[in-house]
């Protein structure tokens, strides 16, 4: 902090020595704040060009509809699109009726003993486990114990275990925007716990759990490790019949193609690369949009 | 109420996975280094018509071995032989497997392309480069060789999870699995191609389709091990040399190791008959060395005899060519 410059005037000035110190930090600080946003926004940007520009003469029809390939130039990302959407759908299914589920049982039911309070304490510990671990876990239980195999349904399910910790977080976040005196109000009308729950709180905080849904669905598309450790596989010439199919992911296609000794396979890693960025930057568009949408509704 | 829910779901789940009952595929997993040749013979072997499913994955050959064992896969991919402990897991779930090789790597002994002085090393003084007595000694390319510079040295090579790394340290040094630990490690190939391509005083180890693919930006050194009867004098990695034998000792074969049970149903005696005969073109085309032709019909003779067990029971063999090993079996007998 500057102190007062002893030159100034005295008594008469203060508020003025005080404001004229106060912009000059203000503006440093402000400029300090921008240059922290433009320092990351730009290598982001450099990185993305650069990519785009790799990847620019791969990304045509055939890139999409085409199995991979041992030809770089012939090779395209269809299984591994087909094997992300399905992968997305069953994990969504999976994980947002248990992950919201909990979060209203633990905001709205339960009461706060010492079960609670461990369970809360487990949620977060898991919340920041290292996603491989899921991969572990999931290939024991799923896939040997349950004997899924190295299918959908197990990738899904690993998936979901995996998202569930932060869907609970933000579903629990998203019920406590709604106010108290809302509630009481709906109890004082003679509503029981579920009506209010359904008519007027879940209502009110569903932009919020949208959001959480999908930007934790956003942040599962790019999940590579738990994937592999559960055993999806890196060459399928065929597409999922079934839950039980055998998969492969867009992230997986990726990280085997940035591999390869041929530089050729490098611009079909940076096409692929640029399908899964588009696809996380349209699933945030939604979710921008639904809240924009549904505050709307609630508010207006 | 969440663990009720969450039990349903697995029974839904089971329910749904049991219904979907799929074709024949034929399930191949390992290396990933042998996964591009893999590649290869499925999507040419599925062009077929009435071929079945094939599927590959790249969980490594230790993780591919693992799950072999286990019963969950029909063909393994391996870039190194099967170890003694994976045998007896194997053994242990009674999975007899045919031992197949399929091709050759050469491993590349590369520096900065201004490198004008190690334009040929011997086996010798890679091993006072690498082996583990080395680390924090042998800092100066004038400590492996009087007459070198005397400038720093920075090592590059494969991370030691790797079978690449496996076999550059029982080739080199003597004994698997040990070196130096001071160099930079990658499982990435194209990463140490980027560290010793920006590194004057760089030398490193890695396959030698990735020095092909990236020759302008890479100087490489010739390799004497030392002996006569297999090429005198230090010898260039070249598909030619790896594969007549010449480049030795850092040329080692590719294996895939096929269930003897999955070997019974007709169509993975198809795949593995295709991949066999198409694999002098397929691998050349993927980056690298066929076996010689004769190599491949002992493979197939093998196969068709389901000839089960290792050739490599004691670990890597060095410097032992594909042929000899599966023709002295042959007149071996039984």
């Amino acid at each position: 902090m500057s102190t007062p410059h002893p030159s100034v005037a005295p008594p008469a000035d203060t508020e003025g020595w005080l404001r004229t110190g106060h912009t000059r930090n203000e503006a440093a600080f402000r400029a300090l704040c921008k240059l922290a946003i433009a320092l990351p926004l730009c290598l982001l940007l450099l990185l993305a060009g650069s990519l785009l520009v790799e990847a620019w003469p791969r990304l045509g029809v055939g890139f999409f509809a085409s199995y991979p390939s041992r030809f770089a130039e012939s090779a395209g990302i269809l299984p591994a699109l087909v094997g992300t959407a399905l992968l997305m759908a069953l994990t969504a299914l999976f994980s947002i009726p248990l992950g919201v589920g909990a979060a209203i049982y633990l905001e709205e039911y339960a009461r706060p003993t010492r079960f609670t309070a461990l369970l809360e304490l487990n949620i977060t510990t898991l919340a920041g486990v290292p996603s491989i671990l899921y991969g572990l876990l999931g290939l024991e239980l799923f896939v040997r114990v349950m004997d899924l195999g190295r299918s959908l349904v197990a990738g899904a399910a690993t998936l979901a275990l995996l998202l569930l910790p932060m869907l609970i977080t933000v579903s629990r976040e998203a019920l406590r925007t709604v106010p108290r005196e809302l509630r009481e109000a709906c109890f004082a009308l003679g509503a029981d716990r579920f009506a209010t729950l359904r008519r007027v709180v879940l209502p009110m905080c569903m932009p919020g759990v949208l959001t959480g849904i999908i930007l934790s669905l956003a942040r599962a598309i790019g999940e590579t490790a738990p994937l592999i450790t559960i055993g999806a596989l890196g060459y399928v010439a065929f597409l999922p019949t079934s839950l039980g199919s055998a998969f492969t992911a867009l992230p997986i296609q990726i990280f085997n193609w940035v591999s390869r000794p041929q530089a050729a396979f490098r611009a079909n890693a940076a096409a692929a690369i640029v399908v899964l960025l588009a696809l996380m930057l349209l699933m945030n568009g939604v979710a921008l949009w639904l809240r924009r949408r549904l505050q709307k509704r609630i508010t207006g | 109420m969440a663990t009720a829910a969450r039990w349903l779901l697995v029974a839904g789940a089971l329910a749904l996975s049991a219904c979907g009952k799929e074709k024949a595929v034929i399930r191949v997993d390992g290396s990933s280094t042998v996964f591009p040749i893999m590649e290869a013979a499925a999507e040419q072997y599925q062009k077929g018509a009435g071929a079945a499913r094939v599927t590959v994955g790249t969980s490594g050959t230790g993780g591919g071995f693992k799950k072999f064992c286990a019963g969950e896969t029909d063909i393994s991919d391996a870039s190194r032989p099967i170890k003694k402990t994976e045998d007896e897991a194997c053994a242990q779930k009674g999975v007899e497997y045919v031992e197949l090789p399929i091709a050759y790597d050469g491993i590349a002994i590369v520096v900065h392309p201004k490198n004008d002085w190690a334009k040929s090393m011997t086996v010798a003084e890679l091993k006072r480069l690498w082996e583990p007595e080395a680390q924090k000694k042998v800092m100066r390319w004038s400590d492996v060789r009087a007459g070198f510079p005397d400038k720093e040295i920075h090592l590059f090579g494969a991370g030691v999870d790797s079978g690449t790394y496996d076999y550059f340290t029982e080739a080199v040094v003597g004994k698997e699995h040990a070196s130096r630990g001071d160099y930079t490690a990658s499982e990435d190939d194209n990463v140490l191609v980027q560290g010793i391509a920006g590194d004057e005083n760089a030398l490193g180890f890695f396959g030698l389709a990735y020095y092909l693919e990236n020759k302008d930006r890479l100087g490489l050194v010739a390799v004497d091990d030392g002996k006569a009867d297999n090429g005198d004098g230090a010898i260039n990695p070249t598909a030619e040399t790896v594969q007549n034998g010449t480049y030795q000792p850092l040329s080692r074969p590719l294996f895939v190791y096929v269930a003897k049970k999955a070997l019974e149903r007709p169509e993975v005696a198809g795949f593995v008959k295709f991949a066999l005969e198409s694999a002098p073109k397929l691998v050349a085309e993927v980056g690298y060395v066929a076996l010689p032709e004769r190599a491949y019909t002992l493979a197939q003779a093998r196969a068709d005899a389901r000839k089960t067990g290792s050739l490599f029971t004691g670990g890597s063999q060095v410097g032992v060519s594909i042929e000899d090993l599966l023709g002295r079996e042959d007149k071996g007998g039984k």
